[in-house]
């Protein structure tokens, strides 16, 4: 991150925010900046720790990925999909119109 | 990250009103995998299917759902790399690229960014008219594709379906070495065979199967880059080199009228032929990319790469070069006959005992003209190889005549028979029997006593004598016989 040095500021968790679809109100930017600096200065404590000479850790767990053959197996259940939609309209999810 | 190092020839630079331009291009090509089934998940990727019946709860995003690779998938972005011969990458990794859209239901596609699957590669273009062009490739990485929005079904309204939610892509990046529209397209089409040639993507750009994103600016030639915009999602080759000419000439405005090129991402309308703003600066995307914490690293080893490389059919170059060196037919025939797989093996069945050059020919013209103004594949074509060189060999022991044989194909392609059938059914087996000929040349020239003294002063008179003597026959004489039949009776 190139924030490391400067910290997060209240316009930086404004971005993060709107990029992220959260609301967050004005008069809490600040408070949450100063969290978030706290929480990322934890985690800097990491940087003391000598790794040298250690492959980088990629995965918590030390296994291959599991893959699966190419063969259908699911599907056909459109029902179950659209179930949670508030809106539909033969088959489709109806949303509020998305260009102009 | 990018340079571009050649210059455009100057027959390519574009005139401003204040000096020359040099349009700099680089495409990123999505290529869907000709899987069965999605990256991340069991649900069909067939096209054409009802709304949402192609969608697991994987694809749908349900709480808890996991994603499991596809390894045909991960065999496929190995084989396409090493025809494009790149670099494969033993570890990649997929991360999310993390943005909001109705029709990406998780929020985020999962996509490679840090490492992906296949690095650098190159291929060779020959655009129409011009010299041979090398295009390095960035990179190769796969994803998924985000679900369908359709805007026209309802005013308000969109409607979403998720059939093609998680279907796998394999995002092609080329490096900004393209300087003119038409190098554009060559390249498009370029990979298109190259991929339909390993089977990894069908490439139906009508289906969307491979469509190109256009990264487009414009310099002085040789000068330092100007800022690019991207023109998104052009599904034909027309339209690529449409998109690229009204774009390169907008940024010269803008610049030479002092203004600024915006950073951005562009629609391209393919019926006003036009470009405009799709998202603006404000709205740039920052996708947070982070490794996808459900997914574990994709890890594969030498051997497999070099198993898979043992498989790899011949390319399109290297049977194009075949085809001439082996068959001896011309580069530009070879150039068509080997633009697909199922060209090359169709020419390759009927040039098993027939004239390489004829072969050739009946392909390019009478077959390829009756399938495309029927809009047939190659695939589903009513004359197959074996049917063709029946007719071919008819043509060949002098059966019929070549002009004859064009009557019999058009039959042939309507479903009536076999060439033979048809020959033998109409009565248009060529007339070889000398008496039979000589006997219409002597009726001809007897018919036509005025014209035949004309014909000592004037031997080109002898070509209306063919021509009425073929009349006769109804076309079935043997032109050669009744030429020296001619010949002889005319005293020529």
């Amino acid at each position: 991150m190139s924030n490391e040095n400067k910290g997060v500021d209240a316009e930086i968790v404004r971005k993060i925010a709107r990029l992220s679809r959260l609301h967050v109100d004005e008069d809490r930017l600040a408070p949450l900046a100063d969290e978030l600096n706290g929480i990322l200065s934890w985690i800097e404590m990491l940087g003391e720790v000598d790794v040298k000479g250690v492959e980088p850790m990629t995965s918590a767990v030390a296994i291959d990925a599991p893959l699966r053959a190419d063969v259908v197996t699911d599907g056909g259940v459109r029902d179950k999909v659209l179930a949670n939609a508030p809106k539909t309209e033969a088959g489709y999810f109806v949303v509020p119109r998305s260009v102009e | 990250m990018f340079t571009a190092e050649r210059v455009a020839d100057k027959k390519d630079w574009l005139t401003g009103n204040d000096g020359e331009w040099e349009v700099i291009i680089g495409l990123e090509i999505h290529a869907q995998v000709a899987s069965k089934s999605k990256l991340f998940s069991g649900a069909a990727t067939e096209y054409g299917a009802e709304p949402n019946t192609q969608v697991s709860l994987v694809d749908a995003a349900m709480p808890g759902m996991l994603p499991v690779v596809n390894e045909f998938c991960i065999e496929q972005a190995v084989r396409t790399g090493l025809g494009i011969n790149a670099k494969i990458n033993l570890f990649s990794r997929f991360d999310r690229k993390n943005y909001f859209y109705p029709d990406l239901p998780q929020g985020y596609q999962i996509s490679q960014f840090e490492f992906p699957i296949v690095g650098e590669g190159e291929i060779e273009i020959e655009p129409e008219g011009s010299e041979a062009v090398m295009v390095g490739i960035e990179r190769l990485h796969l994803e998924q594709d985000a679900g369908k929005s359709i805007h026209d079904l309802s005013p308000n309204e969109t409607y979403v379906d998720l059939n093609r939610s998680g279907v796998c892509l394999m995002e092609i990046v080329s490096k900004p070495d393209m300087r003119t529209p038409e190098e554009a397209s060559a390249y498009v089409e370029k990979i298109r065979s190259i991929v339909r040639a390993l089977g990894t993507c069908n490439g139906d750009m009508e289906k969307g199967n491979l469509r190109a994103d256009v990264n487009v600016s414009v310099r002085r030639p040789g000068g330092p880059l100007g800022t690019r915009c991207e023109l998104k999602n052009i599904n034909s080759m027309r339209f690529i080199r449409q998109a690229i000419n009204y774009e390169a000439r907008r940024q010269i405005d803008i610049v030479e009228a002092g203004g600024e090129v915006d950073q951005e991402t562009r629609l391209f309308d393919n019926a006003k032929g036009e470009t405009r703003t799709m998202r603006s600066k404000e709205d740039a995307h920052d996708y947070r990319y982070f490794p996808d914490p459900d997914l574990l690293p994709t890890k594969i080893t030498q051997e497999y790469v070099d198993a898979i490389k043992a498989t790899l059919p011949e390319l399109p170059d290297a049977r194009r070069a075949r085809f001439v060196e082996e068959y001896g037919i011309p580069v530009y025939d070879a150039g068509i006959l080997t633009a697909d797989k199922a060209k090359g093996d169709f020419y390759e069945r009927l040039v098993k005992g027939h004239d390489a050059k004829i072969a050739a020919n009946w392909m390019m013209g009478d077959l390829f003209g009756a399938l495309n103004k029927k809009s047939i594949d190659l695939d589903d074509s009513p004359v197959n190889s074996d049917a063709l060189g029946g007719l071919l060999d008819l043509i060949a022991d002098k059966t019929i005549s070549g002009k004859i044989a064009k009557g019999v194909f058009e039959k042939m392609f309507a479903g009536e028979g076999s060439a033979d059938e048809i020959v033998e059914r109409d009565g248009l087996k060529q007339v070889t029997d000398m008496g039979a000929i000589e006997k219409m040349v002597q009726d001809v020239i007897d018919a036509n006593a005025d014209q035949a003294a004309k014909v000592a002063d004037n031997p080109r008179l002898i070509g209306f004598f063919v021509g009425q003597v073929m009349k006769a026959s109804q076309g079935k004489a043997n032109p050669q016989a009744v030429n020296e039949i001619l010949k002889k009776k005319l005293g020529l």
